[in-house]
C-alpha cells in the first residue's frame, strides 16, 4: 500500500526529465501526411500547449501519443519505456489520460457513475482503493460534486466539459491531455478553468491543445506550434510571440 | 438495491405462486416460456447491456441442446451430467466464436455471427446420422430423471424450469449491479472512450458473450431434458431472431423484460398461428376463392411485423418506457 501511494504522489520534479517523448513521428492517411514530427518531448511537471491553425494535425499528433491511431513510422516513449506498439488502455494504465475534443461522456449516465468508471479503473490497477471517494474528489476538484446524481446529458455544454475533464482527473494520470478543453465555453466559465488547470498542473504534466491565445497565454510554460503536421517552433509564449515564422503561419502577423 | 432485491424476489415469489391454479395448457406454456426466457436473459446481456447485436445465438441454443442430447442418445450418459456437459459445450462455443467474431463491428458482427450459426445449422444437418437432423430424436421419458425426481412430470418440470430461470436472473441481475456491469453498459453507450478511461473493451466484450452464450446453452440443454426432444429447428436463423424480439419487446438492458418479452411473444405468435392467421387464409379464401394454406401457418410473418414495429416506435422496449416514465430505479 505504501508504494502505491508513492506511485500516486509524485515528487515534484526540479529538474527537467523527459517523460513523454516522440522521434521520427509519421502518420499518413491514404496519401496525406498527417504528422510528421522528427522529435518531441513533454517534460514532467509542465504545462505545454500545441497549438496551430486549423487542419494542422494537432489532434492526430496527441492521438499518437496516447494510442488512439497507431503511427505509420516513429517511436514513442514514456518514462524511458517504448509503447509504440502498446494499446491505448494499456497506456492509460501507465499514466497517460485523454479528454476528448468532442465532449465524450456516457449521457444516459448520472455524473458519479461517469467518474465511477475511471476511478474503478483506477483502483483496479492500485490493486484496491476508495472508488467512491476517488470519484467525489474528482467531481469536486471540477467544482460538480452537488450534482452527482443528475444525468450526465441534463447538463449545460460547460459542466460536461467539466465532467470530461474530472474523467480524467479521476484516472490519478501523469499527464493528462487535453483536446481543446475550452472551446465553447463562456469567458467566466474559462477563467475558472484556467484556475483548475494550474491547481492540477501541481502533480500533473499537462499537454493542452487549445485554439483560444488568452487561455494559452496564461497557462502555458512552453508552446509548440504544429503547422501541416510538422513542428514550427518551439519555445516560450514571449519567444512563440515574437517568431516570426508563427506569425506568418498563424497568428496573422 | 433492496428495492431491486425486493422486486426480483416478487416476480420469482409469482411464478412460484401460480404454478397450482394454472390451467394444464398455460401450466405447460409458462414451463416452456421460463426455459426460453433463460435464453433471452443471456440475449439480453450481450444486446441489452453491452448493445452487441448477434443473429447467431441459435448456435448456443442449439450447442446446449445437442451437447446434452447426444450425450444421453449416443454415449447414454445420465440427464444430469449431460446437462451440464451441455452448458460446457455453449460456454466453449462461445470463447470460440467470441474471439473471431469480436474483431468486427456492427454489421460485421452480424454478419459473422450469422454466418457461424448457419455454418452450425448445416453441420448439425450433415451429420443427419447422429443427430437424425430436421426430423430430430426424442429422450425417452423414461430416462429424464435427476436424483429421483423425474423431469417428465408436469409439477417437477415446472419448478426445474423455475429453478434454472431464477439462477438466470439472479445471476444477470447480479452482474449488470456490479462494477462490470457498469464497464458493458459504458461499452454499449461509447465504446472508444470506455478505451481511453483504461479499460479493454474486447475483455469485457467476450465476457457478455460467454456469458450469453452459457445462458443460451443452459436454456436448450433445459429444453432438450425438460421436453424431450432435440431437433435441427432449433438452429435455425428464427431462432436466434426470437431472442431478438423477445428482448426488444420486453425492454433492452432490463433485467426483467426478457421474461416479460418471452411470455407476451409466446402467446402472440401462439394466437397467430391459432386464430389469426388461419382466419385471414380463411377470408382471403371466401373473398377471393383462391386457397391460401401457407398463410394459415405463416406465423413468422406475425413475429417479422412485430419486429419491424418494435424497432420503428419502441425500440426502448415496454419495460424502457416503464423506467423512463415512471420507475427511474429499474434495473
Amino acid at each position: 500500500m505504501v508504494g502505491t501511494m508513492c506511485l500516486a504522489q509524485r515528487p515534484t520534479m526540479t529538474v527537467p526529465i523527459e517523460q513523454l517523448s516522440a522521434t521520427g513521428l509519421v502518420k499518413d492517411f491514404g496519401g496525406l501526411r498527417a504528422v510528421d514530427v522528427d522529435a518531441f518531448a513533454l517534460h514532467a511537471g509542465e504545462i505545454r500547449a500545441v497549438i496551430g491553425p486549423n487542419g494542422a494535425g494537432k489532434t492526430t499528433f496527441v492521438g499518437l501519443l496516447c494510442g488512439r491511431f497507431p503511427p505509420t513510422a516513429g517511436r514513442i516513449r514514456f518514462e524511458g519505456r517504448d509503447i509504440t506498439g502498446m494499446p491505448a488502455h494499456e497506456r492509460v494504465g501507465l499514466g497517460i489520460a485523454y479528454t476528448f475534443q468532442i465532449t465524450s461522456i456516457f449521457g444516459n449516465l448520472s455524473l458519479y457513475d461517469n467518474v465511477a468508471l475511471p476511478a474503478q479503473r483506477r483502483a483496479m490497477l492500485d490493486g484496491g482503493g476508495d472508488v467512491r471517494a476517488r470519484a467525489m474528489a474528482a467531481l469536486k476538484r471540477v467544482g460538480l460534486a452537488d450534482r452527482a446524481t443528475e444525468i450526465a446529458s441534463a447538463q449545460s455544454y460547460g459542466h460536461q466539459r467539466l465532467l470530461e475533464v474530472a474523467m480524467g482527473l479521476a484516472l490519478g494520470p501523469k499527464v493528462l491531455i487535453l483536446d481543446e478543453p475550452t472551446q465553447g465555453l463562456a469567458d467566466s466559465e474559462i477563467a475558472a478553468f484556467i484556475d483548475l488547470v494550474r491547481e492540477v498542473a501541481r502533480e500533473t504534466t499537462i499537454l493542452l491543445i487549445e485554439h483560444n491565445m488568452p487561455v494559452v497565454m496564461a497557462l502555458a510554460e512552453r508552446i509548440t506550434v504544429l503547422d501541416r503536421g510538422r513542428i514550427l517552433a518551439e519555445g516560450t509564449p514571449e519567444a512563440i510571440r515574437a517568431d516570426a515564422a508563427v506569425q506568418a503561419a498563424y497568428l496573422g502577423g | 438495491m433492496t428495492r431491486s432485491i425486493l422486486l426480483h424476489g416478487l416476480v420469482l415469489a409469482a411464478l412460484v405462486a401460480l404454478e397450482p391454479v394454472l390451467s394444464e395448457y398455460h401450466h405447460g406454456n409458462l414451463a416452456r416460456i421460463m426455459v426460453l426466457a433463460v435464453y433471452a436473459v443471456g440475449y439480453n446481456m450481450l444486446f441489452g447491456y453491452t448493445g452487441l447485436l448477434s443473429l447467431g445465438h441459435a448456435m448456443f441454443f442449439a450447442a446446449g441442446m445437442y451437447g446434452c442430447a447426444l450425450l444421453v442418445r449416443l454415449a447414454e450418459w445420465g440427464v444430469g451430467p449431460a446437462f451440464a456437459a451441455g452448458v460446457v459445450c455453449a460456454l466453449a462455443a462461445g470463447v470460440v466464436v467470441g474471439f473471431l467474431a469480436l474483431r468486427t463491428i456492427g454489421v460485421g458482427f452480424m454478419i459473422v455471427t450469422l454466418m457461424f450459426a448457419e455454418a452450425a445449422h448445416l453441420g448439425i444437418l450433415y451429420y443427419n446420422d447422429y443427430t437424425r437432423g430436421d426430423e430430430g430424436f426424442t429422450i425417452p421419458q423414461a430416462i429424464r430423471t435427476v436424483a429421483g425426481l423425474d423431469l417428465s412430470d408436469t409439477t417437477t418440470r415446472y419448478f426445474a424450469a423455475l429453478a434454472l430461470f431464477a439462477a438466470a436472473l439472479i445471476a444477470s441481475a447480479a452482474v449488470v449491479q456490479s462494477r462490470t456491469g457498469r464497464v458493458l453498459v459504458a461499452i454499449r453507450e461509447n465504446e472508444d472512450r470506455v478505451r481511453m478511461l483504461g479499460f479493454d473493451p474486447f475483455r469485457y466484450k467476450l465476457f457478455a458473450l460467454v456469458f450469453s452464450a452459457t445462458m443460451a446453452g443452459a436454456a436448450g440443454a433445459a429444453y432438450a431434458v425438460l421436453f424431450g426432444y432435440a431437433g435441427a429447428s432449433f438452429a435455425e436463423v428464427q431462432y436466434s431472431i426470437l431472442p431478438l424480439l423477445w428482448v426488444l419487446l420486453g425492454g433492452p438492458g432490463t433485467t426483467l423484460g426478457p421474461l416479460l418479452g418471452t411470455v407476451l411473444m409466446f402467446y402472440l405468435i401462439d394466437y397467430a398461428s391459432g386464430t389469426i392467421m388461419p382466419g385471414l387464409a380463411a377470408l382471403v379464401e371466401a373473398q377471393t376463392g383462391i386457397a391460401a394454406p401457407g398463410l394459415a401457418s405463416a406465423w413468422l410473418l406475425m413475429v417479422g411485423l412485430a419486429l419491424v414495429l418494435l424497432v420503428l416506435f419502441a425500440p426502448r422496449g415496454l419495460l424502457g418506457v416503464v423506467r423512463a416514465r415512471m420507475v427511474p430505479w429499474l434495473p
